[in-house]
């Protein structure tokens, strides 16, 4: 129904665009964060209700009811999550709104004779598909539904060329024919495109094709805004095509990574250097209660925590193990990689949330000196952040990622689960160095253990 | 709207889109990009214009998807950026 007038309609769209201004302003900086997301909500919420009001709308019931089911898968999943699998979800999420983007334009396609129109149509089909698609390979890689590593093949390089290049021929045949089949076409090419793009990328590398993929379907919606004249849809979609190419940049050099190197590196070869046998190499593995007097007869502790302590849900172990450590007088800090866990930040909120103060989270810069004064460095599920092959194998898939330096610290505990390699699939020659003690088991088990044992000391 | 006002829009956009993330800590690069994809959701829009122009039943199934899948990428993605954000809640001296 029509009960806003266009005026009304384009004042109530710019209030919704602010909205999102103001959201991505607020989630810049850990004070507002959650203001700015809440900002972000009633904008969308405004958006919605402007759209009902002022246009005019058949099938209303069944849109509403769309609308219900839309919701009701997604709200309880996103509120349950586990946090490991908080990265996979917002894959799943960014590649559902690609798709939604392609299908808009698709329906579009119908109603248009003009070619312009039909410009942004096969940009939003195309790169909706991408994203569509390269979103639910990453979901599918995260979630380990396959494997982490990159998947390379001899002819991929040749196969995503042909697939661009058919697909920009078709998006150019949709132009200028408007025929609905070849539009289909070039959404297979596109979904086509999208599994190519991603499947080379592997292991640490993942988060940061997430933040590409939201960018592009950042730009897919802006695209779409221009096919149905929506200048909401342009801005808003701008707004998150813009600031996510920014935020892959940021999340790349926080890796020492390239963009490029990451999309393309697997195609140039030796990227895909990680050994898949694990080595039957002497290790040196001991007893928590070991662990436990290096720990408590030292003055300087360094824990570096990982994935490991995040599956294994240790955050309030650890922080225990923290404050008992602290109460006999030893100093203690947590060395937080950039990207340590599976998304950047996953440290610091796990240990947020296990009270930690925040004063002992110290960023890999601020650390890495201290080390050489730390007794003990203590790894806990970590594995890729603190691999000297970034360092010294210029092969290897994580060479020149920054790592943080334990080999510094006179000794060096690994609590792991095995001696499988890390989520790079690269094996880490610091597991064999001669001040480098093992402690095997679940990360939590591990450190209660220890905890005990230096409660007993 | 004419093509010239969409495009300085658009170019608008693009200036504001860098600026307001330019200096952002690693700690908040995943709820930013969690927040960003939300934002994209409001393809929801444009999913519910085209839904309410369908004239023939395929055209309203297939704009009935794009709605689904577009709910759930902006309720999803408002939903599950509050959560982790409601990790930070709580830490003294978070505002760095």
């Amino acid at each position: 129904m029509i009960l806003l007038s266009p005026t009304w309609t384009a004042i109530l769209y710019l209030v919704a665009a602010v909205c999102f201004i103001l959201a991505l302003k607020g989630l810049s900086s850990p004070k507002t964060a959650r203001r700015g997301n809440l900002i972000g909500a009633a904008g969308a919420l405004i958006a919605v209700v402007t759209v009902f009001l002022s246009s005019k709308l058949d099938n209303i019931p069944w849109i509403l009811g769309a609308i219900a089911v839309g919701s009701a898968i997604a709200a309880p999943v996103a509120r349950r999550v586990q946090m490991t699998q908080m990265p996979q979800l917002v894959a799943l999420f960014n590649g559902v709104g690609g798709g939604a983007a392609a299908l808009v334009a698709l329906l579009e396609l119908a109603h248009t004779d003009d070619a312009w129109v039909r410009v942004a149509i096969v940009f939003t089909l195309l790169v909706g598909a991408v994203s569509f698609a390269g979103s639910l390979v990453t979901f599918a890689k995260l979630q380990e539904l396959m494997t982490t590593r990159p998947v390379v093949f001899p002819g991929l390089p040749l196969l995503m060329t042909g697939a661009l290049v058919a697909a920009i021929a078709a998006a150019v045949a949709v132009v200028f024919t408007g025929a609905g089949w070849l539009a289909v076409v070039l959404l297979v090419l596109g979904l086509l495109t999208g599994v190519l793009l991603v499947l080379p990328v592997g292991g640490a590398d993942v988060p940061i094709v997430i933040s590409l993929l939201n960018a592009f379907t950042g730009l897919a919606v802006a695209a779409s805004g221009l096919v149905l004249g929506n200048v909401l849809l342009v801005v808003a979609g701008t707004l998150v095509g813009a600031s996510g190419t920014i935020l892959t940049r940021a999340m790349a050099s926080a890796m020492g990574r390239s963009v490029s190197g990451i999309m393309f590196g697997a195609f140039r070869g030796g990227s895909t250097a990680g050994s898949t046998e694990t080595s039957d190499r002497p290790v040196r593995s001991s007893s928590p209660e070991d662990v436990a007097v290096l720990l408590g007869y030292a003055q300087k502790v360094v824990i570096v925590p990982g994935y490991g302590l995040a599956v294994a849900q240790g955050q309030h172990t650890v922080a225990e193990l923290q404050s008992e450590l602290e109460s006999r007088g030893i100093e203690v800090v947590f060395a937080i990689h950039p990207v340590a866990g599976r998304m950047p930040g996953h440290m610091n909120v796990l240990l947020a949330e296990a009270n930690v103060p925040y004063e002992s989270l110290k960023e890999m810069g601020e650390v890495n000196p201290e080390f050489k004064t730390a007794d003990v460095a203590l790894v806990v599920g970590a594995n890729d952040v603190v691999n000297p092959a970034a360092k010294s194998t210029p092969g290897s898939p994580i060479y020149g990622m920054p790592i943080l330096e334990v080999a510094d610290a006179r000794q060096v505990v690994f609590l792991k689960r095995s001696m499988r390699p890390g989520f790079a699939g690269i094996e880490n020659e610091l597991l064999f160095e001669p001040q480098t003690t093992l402690l095997f088991g679940d990360a939590k088990d591990s450190l209660a253990k220890v905890l005990g044992a230096v409660k007993a000391l | 709207m004419d093509g010239v006002a969409l495009l300085t829009i658009t170019v608008l956009s693009v200036f504001v889109g860098f600026e307001v993330v330019s200096k952002v800590s690693s700690t908040l690069h995943t709820p930013l990009m969690s927040g960003a994809n939300a934002i994209h959701g409001i393809i929801l829009v444009g999913a519910i214009i085209v839904a309410g122009q369908a004239s023939d039943g395929w055209t309203l199934a297939i704009a009935l998807v794009a709605v689904v899948l577009a709910t759930a990428n902006l309720v999803g993605g408002f939903v599950v950026t509050d959560r982790m954000l409601e990790m930070f809640r709580g830490r003294k001296g978070a505002g760095r």
